[in-house]
């Protein structure tokens, strides 16, 4: 049995960082030997959760955004969690095309992460901040 | 500064060469841009080209819905090129393919724009 690998980084809540956790992420998957659509899978995952978390975990402002990885076997777990402000109705924060800013936003992000990732999990309350927790299975 | 975006517009055909990076961090400048050409200028035709973009996540879907939603309301077409998987994935996945006509070449969504 392959042994738990791990791994944790901190980052700034800025817009630049949507690229950065994304390629931090795929390199790190990279060593479960995903394919190409994998990996696109996980990155497109990743930016939607930092997205979020820029936008309205701390609303453009500052914070500190932390993301866990983790390869178990050839499942990849990614957590991406703020302290920002928190979702007041998760499961409403989660229906497709929900959005607080129609004008600019789709309103599709959860949505992404649930198409891209097998499992997507939110813990979030107001004022506590939110985290999500994603998994997918890697080469089927 | 980095130059991210590039425009060419040719009477009422507007052509958007998007960036590398298509996320919420690249489209604040982009939606900016846009809008301000699309006030300024008769616009009946939006061509996205994609050539140069690698990825693309639900930003970039926000980004392209409500520029539909403003070309589409004063009766114009809306249309994309040059989609790599990824981005044709997520295009697909946001909806987008029953919105905009996707060609192989600028010359073709241009000359199809046209007829």
């Amino acid at each position: 049995m392959k042994k738990r690998e791990i791994m944790t980084m901190k980052m700034e809540s800025r817009s630049e960082n949507e690229e950065f956790a994304r390629v931090v992420v795929a390199v790190f998957a990279a060593r479960l030997d995903p394919t190409v659509e994998e990996i696109d899978d996980i990155k497109t995952a990743v930016s939607e959760a930092v997205t979020n978390a820029v936008i309205h975990g701390y609303r453009n402002g500052e914070g500190i955004i932390t993301l866990e990885a983790a390869i178990e076997e050839n499942i990849l777990t990614l957590t991406i969690s703020d302290e920002g402000v928190g979702i007041a109705d998760v499961e409403q924060a989660m229906e497709p095309m929900f959005t607080t800013e129609p004008e600019e936003r789709s309103g599709m992000g959860f949505s992404f992460m649930e198409a891209f990732m097998d499992q997507v999990e939110v813990i979030s309350a107001p004022g506590k901040g939110t985290s999500v927790t994603m998994r997918k299975k890697i080469g089927r | 500064m980095e130059i991210s975006f590039l425009y060419e517009a040719k009477g009422q055909t507007l052509i958007i060469h998007m960036p590398e990076e298509l996320d919420h961090h690249n489209c604040r400048n982009l939606r900016y841009e846009t809008d301000l050409l699309l006030s300024e200028n008769y616009i009946t035709k939006l061509i996205f080209d994609f050539t140069r973009t690698k990825f693309m996540d639900s930003s970039g879907i926000g980004v392209l819905l409500n520029r539909y939603k403003q070309i589409k309301s004063g009766g114009g077409t809306v249309c994309f090129y040059g989609a790599c998987p990824q981005v044709l994935r997520v295009l697909r996945i946001g909806g987008m393919m029953s919105l905009m006509n996707q060609y192989e070449s600028k010359e073709e969504a241009i000359y199809r724009q046209e007829v």
